[in-house]
């Protein structure tokens, strides 16, 4: 009898090949995150012997931590699959920033709209992502192969209904998929998963010292010379780690100790808070996220 | 919690069976809350949100935690299957939150197809009631056989354990007439939480485990055929030196040197390798995801099932089926959908409904058509074989879908039941004389040009015409005037969308006998519906095929009159009739469109012929 990762994992390596046999132009988005350490794994492990036949697409917010870029180029130099990174440069021309437009305009500049540009400009029609039913409650509700219009919109009211793991994977020409692997699993199944694969992740994920400032109820890192203190605020040296990484001035770091997977499978069994709680985007009007994913948002 | 043995547990996948009164969301939540699974702030932001629908009183509204969507906070009703995953000390959990209303039966089903036991919810103080039925049809039909029997709210009852056996023996005596095996009952006050995840105080004469530990323990084999069954669903080819086929094991297990065959078909090997990306194995089971390479050169490919040489499955093109409707519009016999079995995708119809169940009580009616939420038993005739099993045996090579073929949406989901002899005794008669050879000898390109437009267009005087001009040349011809066949083949036809329907199915398939007999072929019929034309479309090779929209507006049909019906169906004398009281889907994509307000009868010939013989 087959455990639970293994369960887990054969179903997602179906998922991406039949993606792989059904689509003309499929994507894998890459964020850098855990979770897209896992889906970079299942990719090559899907099409073994063969080299995977989708690419990786990094829309880049210009505004990740340095550490996450430094990994993402290590994942590049591999060569096996192919990295796509692109930028709004729009919003760049803008002067977009977090820092001074707030959370929920940037996202939607540099991460929403650049996705957008980004599928529209390769024509992909199916972009897989790495987003979990167990992150938060719009997702819940989220089919594994989740239809988008043309204008790369979803309609919550008019999904497709998903039987057994038959997936409808037919759209017109201009309409595209958004494709869920990692579906059923939860953050505790990517760390086991993580842990027994021995699949690297980026190192912000373990517990270090690092220059953090307190803002509105979070640990913001600061990771660059474009961060600037407010009045009353000091950067201190403090033992903390990320759960998920986002933009550095949007993600709240956790005080932390673990320093190895172990140390964090141990520290999760005991946690009494949710994965996105670090994230500012999220604690808009209490249904944003389900609002964001109707724009696009991944 | 252990966090080690995390990946040792084993999954349970279970659907929650209830309506917003059963107090359903409240159960599973109350279940999530005592497995301790709720982290601080999600249960910081519910209480939050419970004080916002319970301005008086400090409750914890459990219901919210699940109702994702704001359609559904807003009408405090849950619309979509919502999955929930949590984890015990002793076995991980995916729930399926489904709605329990009538109109949301498609994502009960969607639910149920996802899980392995349903939890079936019931108010003590109203006892077993018509959704307490449907729920547990539903579950059954789609293969649940395992089901635990939560009677809730027993605290507004005062606790009374007769109350409780009596609906106990109710539902035991219902679930055997459903078909399902085990039935494992409790009495539970999810509010409060009595026996959810811990024990209540208040039945001491309840002696069995608290839900949680039910569902902890709990048995569940999912059915899985036990011979060997593959779907191929993408060929892995690298390079020249190797060829594998990757698939999803759906049945059984497979070794080394094990003999197999590629279904439809007979084709024969052995298998060379089991290939995995973290070495080879000697030996595969059900579940696991794994690419097999053959000790020889045979012609594979996705959406054929790699299957035990010694335990074949079953081939057929006809099935019979339980069908349940999820699409807006009907379902209507012989209208053409994609069926998608296993890795298969094939052309289907639905030849006949031979009843509809009533969810409620499964009653078998007479029914025409499949509306949206309704389950019908029909005959399914595919255009080529599938391998297939029984979906009792092997869910995965027995359910299907139906996939509409202009919106592209998932219209229904199927479970085969078994072959229609017809297929296995009524064999294709190959014949010497081939189409490409009839055509020859006559000299020509059979080909279809399909006249289709409102009733008085004029698709009959150019069809006509047309028809002339060939005959002039030397060309063979046939005109099949839906009118005309109205009195003969299609006698038995009147005007409803389902008569409709199959009279276009007729007229294409007489069409496509012709042109296989190595004729040009005008056909004029009204056809209405853009499903039938592409169905019609769908019999021909490519550029046979020629869609010819005589686009007149309305108004000017209707002054011409020709046959006097316009004035018969506006004085209601005749009803369905096209344009008044039944729509005309106008063509997106016809080869030829003639607008004919502008155009001369002679001109509009010309185009045809030119489109048919460029080189005239």
């Amino acid at each position: 009898m087959l455990d639970h990762l293994d369960t887990l994992e054969a179903e997602s390596i179906h998922i991406f090949r039949e993606v792989a046999a059904s689509f003309q132009r499929p994507v894998t988005l890459y964020s850098i995150g855990k979770d897209s350490s896992v889906l970079l794994h299942l990719l090559r492990k899907a099409f073994f012997p063969a080299r995977p036949p989708i690419p990786l697409l990094h829309v880049d917010t210009t505004w990740k931590f340095r550490e996450m870029i430094a990994f993402r180029d290590q994942v590049a130099a591999a060569g096996d699959v192919q990295l796509l990174v692109h930028i709004n440069e729009e919003g760049v021309r803008q002067g977009i920033s977090p820092l001074v437009h707030g959370a929920a305009v940037h996202t939607h500049v540099m991460k929403t709209v650049g996705l957008k540009q980004a599928l529209d400009k390769y024509g992909f029609d199916a972009a897989i992502g790495g987003a979990r039913r167990d992150e938060e409650k719009s997702r819940a509700k989220e089919r594994v192969f989740s239809f988008r219009n043309a204008q790369h919109r979803w309609d919550p009211k008019r999904q497709r209904p998903e039987l057994w793991s038959l997936y409808n994977t037919h759209i017109h020409k201009g309409e595209s998929v958004r494709v869920f692997p990692l579906s059923n699993w939860t953050e505790m199944d990517v760390w086991h998963y993580i842990r027994r694969e021995d699949i690297p992740v980026v190192p912000l994920y373990f517990a270090k010292e690092r220059p953090v400032v307190a803002r509105d109820g979070a640990l913001i890192m600061v990771d660059d010379e474009r961060f600037t203190l407010r009045e009353g605020e000091s950067v201190e040296q403090r033992m903390v780690r990320f759960r998920t990484l986002g933009c550095y001035p949007l993600t709240g770091a956790i005080e932390s100790n673990a320093r190895s997977v172990d140390e964090i499978i141990e520290e999760m069994a005991i946690s009494r808070s949710s994965e996105r709680q670090g994230r500012v985007i999220d604690h808009d009007p209490s249904a944003s996220m389900e609002h964001k994913k109707q724009e696009g948002y991944f | 919690m252990a966090a080690s043995s995390n990946s040792n547990r084993g999954l349970l996948r279970f659907i929650t069976c209830g309506s917003v009164d059963d107090g359903k969301s409240t159960l599973l939540g109350r279940l999530l809350y005592d497995a301790g699974m709720l982290p601080d702030d999600q249960i910081e932001a519910l209480r939050r949100d419970s004080r916002r629908t319970h301005p008086d009183g400090d409750v914890l509204d459990f219901s919210l935690l699940t109702d994702g969507l704001d359609a559904e906070r807003q009408q405090g009703i849950t619309i979509d299957v919502a999955y929930r995953y949590f984890h015990s000390a002793r076995r991980s959990f995916v729930v399926a939150d489904c709605p329990g209303h009538e109109q949301y039966t498609r994502n009960m089903a969607t639910g149920a197809s996802h899980a392995d036991l349903a939890v079936v919810l019931v108010d003590a103080r109203k006892g077993l009631l018509v959704q307490t039925r449907r729920h547990t049809y539903i579950c059954a039909l789609l293969g649940i056989r395992k089901v635990v029997l939560a009677v809730n709210k027993m605290d507004l009852i005062g606790y009374r354990q007769d109350v409780y056996e009596s609906i106990r023996a109710a539902y035991e005596a219902l679930a055997a007439q459903l078909g399902i095996g085990e039935v494992h009952a409790l009495p539970v006050a999810a509010l409060r939480g009595d026996n959810v995840g811990l024990r209540s105080a208040d039945m001491p004469w309840y002696e069995g485990p608290t839900l949680l530990e039910l569902l902890e323990s709990v048995d569940v084999q999912p059915i899985q055929g036990v011979d060997f069954r593959m779907p191929v669903q993408w060929v892995n080819r690298p390079d020249q030196s190797f060829r594998g086929y990757a698939g999803t094991i759906c049945g059984g297990h497979v070794r080394v040197g094990d003999e197999i065959v590629v279904q439809p078909g007979t084709q024969r090997a052995r298998i060379a390798r089991i290939v995995t990306a973290k070495g080879d194995l000697q030996e595969a089971g059900v579940g696991q995801a794994v690419t097999l390479t053959l000790d020889k050169e045979v012609d594979v490919s996705r959406g054929e099932v790699i299957a035990a040489a010694a335990q074949p499955t079953p081939e057929a093109d006809q099935f019979a089926a339980h069908v349940l409707w999820m699409g807006d519009e009907a379902l209507l016999p012989n209208r053409g959908y994609w069926l998608k079995v296993g890795t298969r995708t094939v052309n289907a119809r639905v030849t006949s409904i031979k009843y509809k169940v009533d969810v409620n009580t499964q009653a078998r009616l007479a029914a025409h058509r499949l509306e949206l939420n309704e389950v019908g038993y029909c005959n399914i005739d595919l255009d080529q074989p599938v391998a297939f099993e029984a979906y009792a045996t092997n869910p995965t090579l027995g359910g299907f879908i139906l996939v509409d073929r202009r919106s592209h949406a998932t219209v229904a989901c199927g479970m085969l039941d078994f072959a229609l002899r017809r297929a296995t005794n009524v064999h294709w008669q190959h014949l010497d004389v081939d189409r490409r050879m009839r055509a020859q000898s006559k000299g020509q390109q059979p080909r279809c040009l399909w006249f289709t437009g409102l009733s008085g267009a004029g698709k009959s005087t150019i069809a006509n015409l047309l028809e002339r001009r060939l005959a002039a040349l030397g060309y063979h011809t046939y005109l099949l005037d839906g009118d005309n066949l109205r009195h003969g083949l299609n006698r038995d036809l009147g005007f409803t969308p389902e008569a409709r329907v199959e009279n276009v199915r007729r007229v294409a398939e007489v069409a496509h006998l012709m042109v296989d007999a190595g004729l040009i072929v005008l056909v004029c019929v009204i056809s209405p519906f853009r499903s039938e034309r592409e169905f019609a479309r769908g019999l021909f090779g490519g550029g046979e095929f020629i869609e010819v929209f005589v686009d007149t507006p309305l108004e000017e049909c209707e002054r011409r009159d020709p046959k006097g019906l316009y004035r018969k169906a506006r004085a209601g004398e005749i009803s369905n009739f096209t344009g008044i009281d039944s729509p005309y889907e106008r063509p997106t994509a016809a080869e030829v469109h003639l607008e004919t307000a502008g155009m001369s009868l002679e001109a509009m010939v010309e185009e045809l012929v030119a489109q048919i013989l460029p080189d005239k």
